[in-house]
């Protein structure tokens, strides 16, 4: 049952993935040109949204609907969060898909985007073999 | 309804993205996150690896991840089939190519280490970190944005 909400909720962002078109190299592009302020307004927005039901659930201190206690996983700072996270960017802006979108990229039908997929797999295992001689 | 088959402007879509965050925590308790699923099919492609990071994964305790991925190919596969008056332009021409293909497998490596590097992506990180008010996501943000604006500026210049 859990797992079938889940894939709901995965088919709403899927379907609003694609309806705001953050999925398109196009508008990836304009974004990292500052041509127009569609991503920015989107991103903004989203996080908006985020922030505001995440202060509520912990304010309120909401439980799941099948009473379970709600705890986010906390993000622990480390080098790889600035190093990765430019590496990333920069396949961000090759592909124009960060991995939601790979996945939305290939459902809608775009054959060469499991070509991104398959990159992005060879990526994880390159991590998980680099990983004890990287800096953390 | 012709609106729903138009592109969604920023204010309806924006907000609406970022209602996934409430919808996972409160239906299913789990926080949103999707580069994780990279990991966790290199788990499933390798179960004999000898490599810590995929060998110690708990992939089938964080299976609602991989459930969560198939159910945005679908949301997709419907919103293009069924609600879209026009096709939408997801990748430039050329990318079909031999050179575009390479692109597309590089920048796919650079989007899979660099994610698992950084322990998260636009979701994890961008929407999910920063609507908890974490520094480390704030700050991963930033450097997705460093990095996508030095590929833009050395495409623009001829370099790549």
């Amino acid at each position: 049952m859990n797992n079938f909400r889940v894939l709901l909720i995965g088919a709403f962002f899927g379907v609003v993935l694609i309806k705001s078109e953050v999925v398109s190299w196009f508008r990836i592009q304009k974004m990292f040109r500052f041509e127009e302020a569609h991503m920015y307004l989107i991103i903004c927005s989203a996080i908006a949204v985020g922030a505001l039901s995440v202060f509520l659930i912990k304010k309120l201190q909401l439980q799941t609907v099948s009473g379970g206690k709600i705890q986010i996983t906390a993000k622990v700072f480390q080098k790889g969060t600035i190093i990765g996270g430019i590496l990333f960017g920069l396949g961000w802006a090759i592909t124009g898909a960060c991995p939601g979108p790979i996945y939305a990229q290939i459902g809608s039908g775009e054959a060469l985007a499991l070509l991104t997929f398959v990159g992005a797999l060879l990526g994880a295992y390159l991590y998980a073999y680099l990983r004890p001689r990287l800096p953390h | 309804m012709n609106w729903l088959l138009q592109p969604w402007p920023w204010y309806v879509s924006g907000p609406l993205l970022g209602l996934t965050v409430p919808l996972l925590l409160l239906m299913s308790g789990k926080t949103f996150g999707i580069s994780s699923s990279f990991r966790h099919v290199a788990s499933i492609c390798s179960p004999n690896t000898k490599l810590t990071y995929l060998q110690e994964n708990n992939w089938r305790g964080e299976s609602w991840n991989l459930v969560f991925v198939f159910g945005i190919m679908a949301g997709a596969f419907i919103a293009m089939r069924f609600l879209s008056a026009a096709p939408l332009a997801l990748l430039p021409a050329d990318y079909a190519t031999t050179g575009g293909m390479i692109k597309l497998l590089a920048g796919g490596v650079l989007v899979g280490f660099g994610t698992r590097y950084a322990d998260g992506c636009t979701s994890g990180h961008t929407i999910m970190g920063i609507s908890n008010l974490q520094l480390s996501s704030l700050i991963a943000t930033i450097s997705f944005f460093v990095g996508g604006l030095i590929m833009t500026a050395l495409t623009s210049f001829g370099v790549l």
